[in-house]
């Protein structure tokens, strides 16, 4: 399978081994942050990092044998790919930081060729609301199906339900701050196990590693690096995902974001990234037309038609009404014949019900020339 | 001297025969009751010594030993205090009744010999029936509900001081009148309180007409429990052998008598109630809220925050209808054929995600989503949701009244016992039956549509068949056509969020 030259792997080792070390220098503040610590070579990193134990931890890695990491990555069902191989994705190559070597879990076929332009980064809120969940999931949906990898980092929130949209209709990468062979959080084990079986799990960590606060943003370096834009979807003003749209906007990337309402703690992040000129994402078609250009790559979306009483119905849902009662008093309509018809456009995708019985409008729109 | 007496004593909601044996002889005074007895029943021996000296009798100074066969069964209640009272007249001589042997007593006794009502009169007069006694005597005050038991003379006794008048054929009592368990007219709160709501309206009469249970989901307020505790009296009056099973069981618990009418019961529990309080249990074991609800309606109000324990609970015994409990001494079997309604707030705070003053964190909703579809999910049909009313909902006239709800229900249920059998409803349809309901052919689409595109479960299937069934029904029609479907539904609950 893949490969990966010795040293690049050893360097993943030892980034495991600092990992408690890295935590306690690793602040936040500008010249401590991760990414920038990870840009060190081995022995300034360990010099930085632990200086006590630096000569003992790099004896410690040297002495790693090279049959005794591929015993390791094999016993994991991991493989690695390093930055002097083929299989390495192209984008990593421009970043100063990047990763020395990528340990994947899965698929590797789906780092073959891998350029920019090919993969989309979708971030978030691990607390989104409803709405930042929803547009995830459409958006990796549609954008796996548009062909794209929907590249994002499982965790709670937008992650995952990115993951899943892209699940549904094509292919995903998920980029892991701990050892592609652990779910975590823990909660998503399921996805993880899907992903890792039918698409691809990668980290810059070897199996087994513990995921640190460190190994979060610097996780996020490589997402940024890999995709040609990335999305960020709802994020309050100091967020995680803000770090990974700031590393994509350092390396050239496109940044997109999804606008809220500015009401919305939950939207603060997106709105300021297109307040600064990031570019405005309603939908995957947005994304496209920002990577390859406007008209490039047309999603092709057959809504079904919708008679006159359904779309008179749906506008009632558009304009905010979210229960069975409130459409009928809206409209004027016999509740039961409300709720029929609100069944009608469940079946036909154009509104959610949720477990609490509240519909609400999904992406989908109605074919052009309806009586909206 | 030796006398026996025949008596009962309760167990769970039915009656076990007991014997009372009373020996009195030469020797030490003193009085010892035998046979598994429980606190209230030793301390008979207290109410019975003071009940007979108060009554002019007099209390024999000799060696007294009361046995209760059979002795392995555990009896407990102070229900045979006349037994023992009489076997003991019997056999001290101050007391010639022949007819001893063949008439059951039961009563508590007071200490001027006057009788206190028993729980259980109803049972106990059956159980006396079936076992051959002529007639029961009954404490006064539980004569109206032991007459409601048919083929067994009830006597109603209102003293110890009666008994003697009783055994020289003094007296004649008058056969009690039973106890009415036609429901009064206007019993109960009625569902015109309920203002505007239609949603809320329908998914409680398609609910009440099929036999569906039901959650609730809306914020404080909204008249989630006004609905619930309307709901008996849209449901079709209770058939006589229904009546007698529910009063049998208020009878059991106490509950009958005071004038209470014999409507559909509605029981409401606290949330922190415990799972033996639910469904039963203790030891010797007790009926719980289910069984009380029997033939009525359990309404669950906060669902999230029911114990889980409780929850889980109650799984076996709304598939099942009846509730079995089983001790390490003896097993017991309670009916409980319940209506479920459940009540829920959309998040902890209770506003709902989409208000702007949720302050809920967005994992607390989802861990209390969570419980939602976690507890007893998978047994509930319908979910509406509640939404706070108008203006113009809350200060318009009253709603539609009960009885005429109640009329399309009846109708609605006729329908359903010609196709499935007597007091049986769509809820309770075997998936054999459901998928016998007659579809026209758009709805039948409909549905195969549903199931290709949301990947339903089979059960979920049948849910929407028997929903969409009871609509149909409903309406007065014989096959479930396109808008029943989908008004179906849109009632029934969502398997994932």
């Amino acid at each position: 399978m893949a490969d990966a030259c010795p040293d690049c792997l050893r360097r993943s080792w030892l980034l495991a081994l600092l990992g408690p070390y890295i935590e306690r220098i690793a602040t936040g503040e500008p010249g401590a942050r991760s990414p920038e610590l990870l840009r060190l070579s081995n022995e300034d990193l360990v010099a930085v990092a632990a200086p006590k134990v630096a000569a003992h931890l790099l004896a410690r890695v040297a002495a790693l044998s090279e049959q005794h990491l591929a015993e390791e990555l094999r016993v994991a069902q991991c493989w690695a790919c390093c930055r002097h191989g083929d299989l390495y994705p192209e984008g990593l190559r421009d970043a100063a930081d990047a990763p020395w070597a990528l340990i994947g879990r899965g698929d590797p076929g789906l780092l073959a060729g891998l350029e920019p332009v090919g993969a989309v980064t979708v971030v978030g809120a691990r607390r989104a609301t409803s709405y930042g969940r929803e547009i995830a999931r459409e958006l990796g949906r549609e954008l796996a199906a548009a062909g794209m990898i929907v590249v994002s980092g499982l965790a709670f929130g937008v992650d995952g339900c990115a993951h899943r949209g892209a699940i549904d209709a094509g292919r995903t990468i998920a980029v892991l701050g701990c050892g592609p062979d652990t779910a975590y959080p823990a909660a998503h084990r399921s996805l993880w196990r899907r992903i890792s079986e039918e698409h691809l799990v990668i980290s810059e960590l070897p199996p087994g590693a513990t995921p640190w606060r460190w190994t979060f943003p610097a996780r996020n370096r490589i997402m940024a690096a890999m995709a040609g834009m990335t999305v960020v979807v709802e994020a309050a003003a100091r967020s995680g995902s803000l770090i990974t749209a700031d590393l994509a906007a350092d390396l050239g990337r496109d940044l997109g974001a999804v606008p809220g309402p500015i009401t919305s703690r939950a939207s603060a992040g997106p709105n300021n990234l297109l307040a600064g000129g990031a570019c405005l994402v309603r939908d995957a078609q947005d994304v496209l037309d920002a990577m390859l250009g406007p008209g490039v790559r047309p999603i092709e979306r057959a809504a079904p038609s919708l008679d006159p009483a359904l779309a008179e119905v749906l506008a009632a849902v558009d304009a905010g009404e979210s229960s069975c009662d409130g459409v009928a008093a809206a409209l004027g309509l016999p509740c039961p014949d409300t709720a029929a018809a609100l069944s009608r456009l469940e079946l036909l995708g154009y509104v959610s019900c949720s477990a609490l019985g509240l519909y609400s409008r999904t992406l989908q729109a109605p074919p052009t020339g309806a009586a909206i | 001297m030796l006398a026996t007496a025949r008596t009962f004593t309760l167990d769970g909601i039915a009656a076990r025969p007991v014997r009372v044996e009373v020996d009195v002889h030469r020797g030490l005074p003193g009085f010892a009751i035998v046979g598994l007895p429980d606190a209230a029943v030793r301390e008979a021996r207290e109410r019975v010594r003071a009940a007979l000296v108060n009554c002019g009798f007099e209390f024999p100074l000799r060696r007294i030993v009361v046995n209760l066969a059979p002795a392995s069964l555990r009896k407990a209640g102070p229900g045979m205090d006349l037994a023992i009272a009489a076997a003991l007249l019997s056999a001290s001589d101050q007391l010639e009744w022949e007819a001893l042997s063949r008439v059951a007593l039961v009563g508590e006794l007071a200490l001027d010999g006057s009788t206190r009502a028993v729980n259980g009169a109803l049972a106990i007069a059956e159980a006396a029936r079936e076992g051959g006694a002529e007639a029961i005597v009954v404490p006064a005050e539980n004569g109206a509900e032991a007459a409601l038991a048919e083929g067994i003379d009830v006597i109603p006794l209102d003293g110890l001081g009666r008994l003697a008048a009783l055994a020289a054929l003094e007296w004649e009592p008058l056969r009690p009148r039973a106890l009415s368990l036609q429901p009064a007219a206007a019993a109960g709160p009625d569902l015109a309180d309920l203002r505007g709501q239609p949603h809320l309206r329908h998914a409680l009469e398609v609910a009440a007409a099929g036999g569906h249970s039901l959650l609730m989901i809306g914020p404080p307020g909204a008249g989630k429990s006004l609905a619930a505790s309307r709901l008996p009296s849209i449901l079709p009056p209770l058939a006589a052998v229904e009546a007698l099973e529910v009063a049998r069981i208020a009878s059991a618990c106490g509950r009958l008598g005071g004038g209470l009418t014999a409507g559909r019961p509605f029981r409401a529990p606290h949330h922190t109630i415990s799972p033996g309080g639910l469904v039963g249990g203790g030891s010797p074991p007790r009926p719980g809220e289910a069984t009380l609800a029997h033939r009525g309606v359990l309404f669950l109000d906060e669902l999230c925050e029911f114990r889980r324990d409780a929850l889980e609970a109650l799984r076996a015994p709304l598939e099942a209808g009846e509730v079995s409990i089983s001790r390490a001494s003896s097993r017991r079997t309670l009916p409980c054929r319940f209506m479920l309604v459940a009540a829920a707030n959309p998040c902890p705070c209770g506003r709902g995600e989409a208000d702007p003053d949720c302050s809920c964190a967005p994992v607390a909703v989802q861990r209390y989503q969570g419980r939602l579809s976690g507890a007893l999910a998978d047994r509930i049909d319908i979910l509406a949701a509640v939404r706070q009313p108008g203006a113009a909902e809350i200060g318009g006239g009253p709603g539609e009244p009960s009885a005429d709800v109640r009329e399309r229900v009846a109708a609605a249920r006729e329908r359903q016992e010609r196709r499935l059998g007597p007091g049986r409803c769509n809820a309770e349809m075997t998936p054999g039956e459901a998928r016998e309901c007659v579809l026209s052919g758009e709805a039948g689409a409909l549905l195969a549509e549903l199931y290709a595109r949301q990947r339903l479960s089979g059960r979920a299937h049948d849910r929407a068949l028997r929903l969409a069934q009871t609509i149909a029904d409903l309406a007065g029609t014989e096959t479930i056509d396109q808008e029943q479907m989908a008004q179906a539904l849109a009632l029934r609950r969502r398997d994932r969020g």
